[in-house]
């Protein structure tokens, strides 16, 4: 009798409980399917890299290709130089994030842990440049690149990006750092510490998680970065990065759809691996500029 | 955390460290340490005054000149460039754009992805990993890229979309090339690509809001909406302030989208000021750098407007939030 009574609650109440909860599975399914169109794009363009052009022409919106086309890719890596085109990204990218990481992490350490001459100055400038556009410093910047000789070159290229708006960047570090007890620095000072063993022996690797999240923020803005890189390749075709030779490829062959999505799908597969593995630090590098 | 606390750590280690850490001979190590910190900010110093301060003078200066080229001499003729850019119509024509599609794009983004937000930062909801990096991928995506595929996919001949629309018996739509459709069009991609973006700020803001909070006004009886309506949406003004803000700023980098979607065409229907200025300095057969330069200033003057009133949102928000603790 007991055990029946307390079996029958068990189930109203499980069912009750599935029940509340059927609206949040209805809005999950509902939200799936607009996800799923949501990232239509991305699904076509995989599709379509793996088609050959006529099928593509002719297919609509059926996404499996009849037959894999794996020839398309091997156009886009050499006809479309699409495999220079991702070295040269790859380095730029790579030195771009060193280059910046370095320099936003010394910086934002000294505005964060020390007083001087010109601190508050040099943070408001920063500070009030936060959100200057590349179209408003484009022509100077090329202009200078032209006087230093580094126009039409990675190396100019590399400079004129790690020179750019990475005040966030700064200014995430910059709150980090603050945080930070002066009772650490202290110990280190004691056990012989100086300036330079300070910050490279104890805070910049208790900022790891900070200097995660710059990279990986460095490291998309850079990888697609399309204005500046497409100024100074206008002379040097091969210097183009994966964002400024997509445009040169729709120039180039507007037919050879299929190519387009293959170099499209070389370009961007990088970084959406990237993301996958680094969501986290991405997540907490956007969420830094609501927070501060 | 309150600015508030910050500053009274802040206050704390100053003093403490003037007085016992650095005892021995402190001149001599003021000097040295001063060093230190200029050698680290160095890299800073050289690369961000070369790549973005001395351009943002320099460009007052290029304003005022009449410079055909890069390798051409500049000869001073005071504000005759800007005298031209005003009376350019087509100027006036992409500083409407630029203005219109930030009013296109900004409600969209700020208020559905609030919508979003709201469903995906609820405890109870299923799945919620696999729905945010979905919405969340555009984001990071080349836009440059992206723009090149949209115009694959929404082309009037042969384009998925088109082939759909021709096979339902509707004639094809030219999305992009059509004068009236272009710029609602890359609206809506531009939110598509960015709507991530804010879908972070606001879950960000969201987590904010402390659960005990919630539990506690559910255990007084509070109803889901009741607990929206006078919990949440309270605590969310102060950062509908700063994310709008935020966003409008975003919006005034677009060239990589509508360069690569439309190029600012049809008959310069999708022109924002930044491809006017692209056009005058480099698509033309005889750059005009002087013009564009000017054209460059008045839009930095537009953005500067614009991080004014986000320094003021941002300082009267943290008063709100300061206000309600």
């Amino acid at each position: 009798m007991t055990a029946q009574l307390a079996a029958g609650g068990a189930r109203t109440s499980r069912q009750r409980r599935l029940l509340r909860r059927l609206p949040w599975w209805i809005a999950a399914v509902f939200l799936i399917g607009v996800a799923v169109i949501w990232i239509f794009p991305f699904l076509w363009m995989l599709s379509a890299s793996l088609k050959d052009n006529l099928e593509m022409f002719t297919a609509g919106l059926q996404l499996w290709p009849k037959k894999f086309v794996w020839a398309n890719y091997a156009r886009a890596w050499n006809d479309a130089h699409f495999g220079r085109y991702l070295l040269n990204t790859v380095l730029v990218t790579v030195i771009t994030v060193a280059i910046v990481t370095i320099r936003c992490a010394t910086a934002g350490y000294v505005l964060a842990r020390y007083r001087f001459r010109g601190s508050r100055v040099f943070l408001g400038v920063l500070i009030a440049t936060l959100f200057v556009p590349t179209g408003y410093t484009i022509i100077p910047v090329v202009k200078i690149s032209l006087q230093l000789h580094l126009i039409d070159s990675l190396a100019g290229m590399i400079l004129a990006l790690s020179g750019g708006a990475y005040v966030s960047a700064i200014l995430i570090y910059y709150g980090y750092f603050r945080q930070i007890p002066k009772e650490l620095e202290e110990a280190a000072v004691v056990d012989g510490a100086g300036f330079v063993r300070t910050f490279f022996s104890v805070m910049l690797p208790l900022a790891m998680p900070v200097t995660a999240t710059v990279a990986v923020l460095t490291f998309i803005t850079t990888w697609n970065a399309f204005f500046l890189p497409l100024v100074f390749t206008f002379s040097r075709p091969d210097l183009r990065t994966v964002s400024v030779g997509m445009q040169a490829f729709v120039g180039e062959t507007a037919t050879d759809w299929s190519g387009m999505a293959a170099a499209g799908v070389i370009s961007i597969l990088p970084v959406v691996i990237l993301f996958i593995i680094l969501q986290r630090y991405f997540v907490e590098g956007i969420s830094g500029a609501v927070k501060s | 955390m309150t600015i508030r606390s910050v500053h009274v750590t802040r206050g704390e280690t100053r003093s403490r460290s003037t007085t016992s850490a650095h005892g021995r001979s402190p001149a001599r190590y003021g000097w040295r340490r001063t060093t230190w910190i200029w050698i680290f900010l160095l890299p800073t110093v050289v690369l961000y005054g070369l790549y973005t301060i001395y351009p943002i003078i320099a460009s007052y200066w290029y304003s005022l000149v009449d410079w055909n080229g890069f390798d051409q001499n500049q000869t001073f003729v005071g504000f005759s460039n800007y005298r031209e850019v005003f009376s350019d119509p087509l100027f006036w024509n992409s500083f409407k754009i630029t203005l219109l599609f930030m009013v296109l794009v900004v409600p969209a983004r700020v208020l559905l992805s609030l919508l979003l937000a709201i469903v995906l930062n609820s405890p109870k909801m299923p799945l919620i990993g696999v729905l945010r990096s979905a919405f969340f991928i555009p984001v990071v995506t080349t836009t440059a890229i992206i723009g090149v595929v949209m115009r694959l996919i929404l082309d009037p001949a042969s384009g998925p979309i088109n082939s759909v629309l021709l096979k339902f018996g509707s004639g094809g739509i030219d999305f992009l090339g059509d004068q009236h459709l272009a710029l609602p069009t890359a609206a809506v991609l531009y939110i598509w690509k960015f709507f991530g973006v804010t879908m972070i700020y606001w879950l960000a803001a969201l987590q904010t809001i402390s659960y005990e909070l919630i539990e506690a006004a559910r255990i007084d009886g509070a109803g889901t909406w009741q607990i929206f309506r006078h919990i949440t949406l309270p605590m969310l003004k102060p950062f509908l302030i700063i994310i709008t803000v935020l966003t409008i700023e975003e919006t005034f980098h677009n060239f990589d989208l509508m360069y690569t979607l439309t190029g600012g065409g049809p008959y310069f229907h999708t022109e924002i000021i930044e491809i006017y200025i692209y056009r005058w300095a480099f698509a033309a057969s005889i750059p005009q750098l002087g013009h564009a330069s000017a054209a460059a200033v008045i839009f930095g003057l537009l953005v500067a407007i614009v991080g004014a009133i986000q320094l003021w949102a941002v300082y009267t928000s943290r008063r709100m939030r300061g206000a309600d603790r």
